[in-house]
């Protein structure tokens, strides 16, 4: 985070940066930077970097609760069509113009929006689990199938939706397609913080049941776990962070999918650990890979989501096989 | 222990599970046998309550199953499901510590840890600590779930344990392993309720065996009492010789050698 804070169109040195902190916490009286380097800083740097740590940590932890909601190490948002879904009322919202939207301004706006993508993500959420769902089970092909259906489902909204649109409109949803953080202003972070933290702080209470519901469902039952209950909140949750970082970032793929991955690799598949470290990791993951998007074709600036699924298929595939070889044994 | 009073369990016009009244008391292990699609799944499922009977009551210590709050009734009794499958691999520590999860909030206490120790030691699977479940043999598994199970009422006197069909897909060794275990649970103090489909060894281990048709009650009783070739043949629809055997209270159930 320091370091992506740093880098950029206007470098900012380390000692600048601690400069500029000491300065403006009134610690140390001496300006040892440029009021140009501040305000980058301020209103360009920080709010990106937060931003990107946020959305990091949303996906990181969705991703966590919903492989272990769908029993599935595979279930991603992206690939189940949770993202389409909430593309798809956030762009509904933008085309149509909803009236209570055109009313509203600023940071009110951002909240709608982020709220619309929650509601598209929560509803495809309920499809796909209805469909993937079998005893209790989710059939890892009728899952994947599931969410290309959706996915294709919602594209084709989506389509139609960007056929109707006027040209300022049109900006605003090819935006959602590429998934970037550019939008970053303490708007949008602002906007997006208690979506975020809800679930990052309210999760984790779910952890223990999350790992009873490894088990089986009737399992957790057994228990004690009321498995009604804790479903519906963790589809809440969980969608609430993907549809508030959706909203302001567009479409971010495969990290809710790696980061779970990583932790339980490394660590343990306890959920205890998992859903905090992956709100961790995806936040700093994010950051890092936000980083190299902006930099490594400077001036100009490369979509995130395209980089996130340069790394993400790879790895998704290296899933893949590795569940191949587990069932075939 | 449990009490069960006229339970009917429908669906559609099928009677699953039809007018069955039974008892299973603390220290006694109860066999259930029945041929395949004779209700016993469902029954199961009734005692679990994962599913609510048409009619009919079940009582668990004298209190009615649905009146239990789900946190107090997994303190009360354990299930041993058939298909135990793990989504993400856990090391067998954690696993039977889920066990555990309806007696803490989110940290397990001292008193936790020592209870999971002491229940691997009872089901011999210390030397399994820090393994990966996912790379363990059926009936290490199998174990590993049972000791779970264990964990999850080791406290409480007179818990019930439900068990189906704990010895399904294991070996001849693994089988005894598990029925002997669920003996010696019967024998400190629990109630054990215990589908089976071998006869012998429900003759063999159980206290008492109760044998279902159609969802129906065949026969209830003692292994000696029950164990005849009218029943079986009423039951499972097979002929059988019995065997006296030395030491063994109960003759031995052998197939007939005639294909009827």
């Amino acid at each position: 985070m320091v370091v992506s804070s740093c880098i950029g169109a206007v470098d900012i040195s380390f000692s600048e940066l601690l400069s500029i902190i000491s300065y403006h916490t009134r610690i140390s009286d001496h300006q040892g930077f440029t009021s140009q380097q501040a305000s980058v800083f301020f209103n360009l740097r920080l709010p990106r970097v937060l931003l990107g740590s946020l959305i990091g940590a949303a996906l990181g932890v969705s991703g966590a609760a919903i492989q272990g909601l769908f029993r599935n190490p595979l279930a991603e948002p992206g690939l189940i069509g949770i993202s389409s879904g909430a593309t798809l009322f956030a762009v509904i919202m933008i085309v149509l113009e909803i009236n209570i939207f055109k009313n509203l301004t600023g940071t009110l706006s951002f909240y709608a929006l982020s709220i619309a993508a929650f509601i598209g993500a929560g509803i495809t959420t309920m499809i796909v689990y209805r469909i993937a769902m079998k005893n209790g089970k989710t059939v890892i092909t009728t899952l994947l199938l599931a969410g290309l259906a959706i996915n294709a489902l919602a594209n084709s909204f989506i389509g139609l939706m960007t056929y109707m649109a006027t040209d300022a409109q049109l900006r605003n949803i090819t935006f959602w397609n590429l998934g970037s953080l550019g939008g970053a202003s303490w708007q949008t972070v602002s906007a997006l913080l208690p979506f975020v933290l809800i679930p990052i702080v309210v999760l984790p209470f779910f952890a223990k049941s999350l790992n009873a519901l490894a088990l089986g469902e009737a399992q957790a039952l057994h228990m004690g776990v009321n498995v009604k209950v804790v479903k519906r909140m963790i589809i809440i949750l969980a969608t609430m962070a993907v549809g508030a970082s959706v909203a302001m970032a567009g479409i971010i793929g495969f990290i809710g999918l790696i980061i779970p991955h990583i932790i339980r690799m490394t660590f343990t598949a306890d959920h205890r650990l998992v859903i905090p470290g992956s709100a961790l990791l995806g936040g700093a993951l994010l950051t890092g890979a936000d980083l190299i998007a902006r930099t490594i074709v400077a001036p100009a600036e490369l979509p995130i989501g395209i980089l996130t699924a340069m790394i993400g298929v790879p790895v998704f595939i290296y899933i893949i096989i590795s569940e191949k070889n587990k069932n075939n044994l | 222990m449990i009490r069960v009073e006229e339970l009917t369990y429908k669906v559609g016009n099928r009677q699953l599970v039809d007018g069955l009244s039974f008892e299973a008391h603390s220290g006694e292990m109860l066999a259930i046998l029945g041929a395949n699609g004779a209700g016993k799944s469902t029954l199961m499922k009734l005692l679990c309550r994962e599913m609510r009977p048409s009619s009919g009551k079940i009582y668990i210590k004298e209190k009615e199953l649905m009146n239990y709050r789900l946190e107090d009734l997994a303190k009360t009794r354990a299930v041993l499901s058939q298909h135990n499958t793990l989504s993400v691999s856990f090391v067998v520590d954690e696993l039977v510590m889920m066990g555990r999860y309806p007696h803490f909030d989110q940290k397990p206490a001292s008193n936790d840890f020592a209870v999971v120790r002491r229940v691997m030691q009872d089901t011999g699977i210390s030397h399994l600590s820090g393994r990966d479940y996912n790379t363990l043999s059926g009936g290490e598994q199998q174990r590993v779930q049972l000791a779970r199970v264990i964990a999850q009422v080791y406290e409480t006197p007179n818990a019930c344990l439900l068990l189906d069909e704990p010895t399904n897909g294991l070996d001849i060794q693994f089988q005894q392993q598990i029925m002997v275990l669920a003996r010696k649970l019967a024998d400190s103090g629990y109630c054990v309720i215990c589908i089976l489909h071998d006869i012998n060894y429900a003759s063999r281990f159980a206290d008492r065996i109760l044998m279902l048709k159609n969802g129906k009650k065949v026969a209830e009783g003692m292994p000696i009492e029950v164990i005849n070739c009218e029943n079986i043949h009423e039951t499972f629809s097979i002929k059988v010789k019995l065997m006296a055997c030395e030491d063994y209270n109960c003759p031995l159930v052998i197939p007939a050698t005639s294909v009827s």
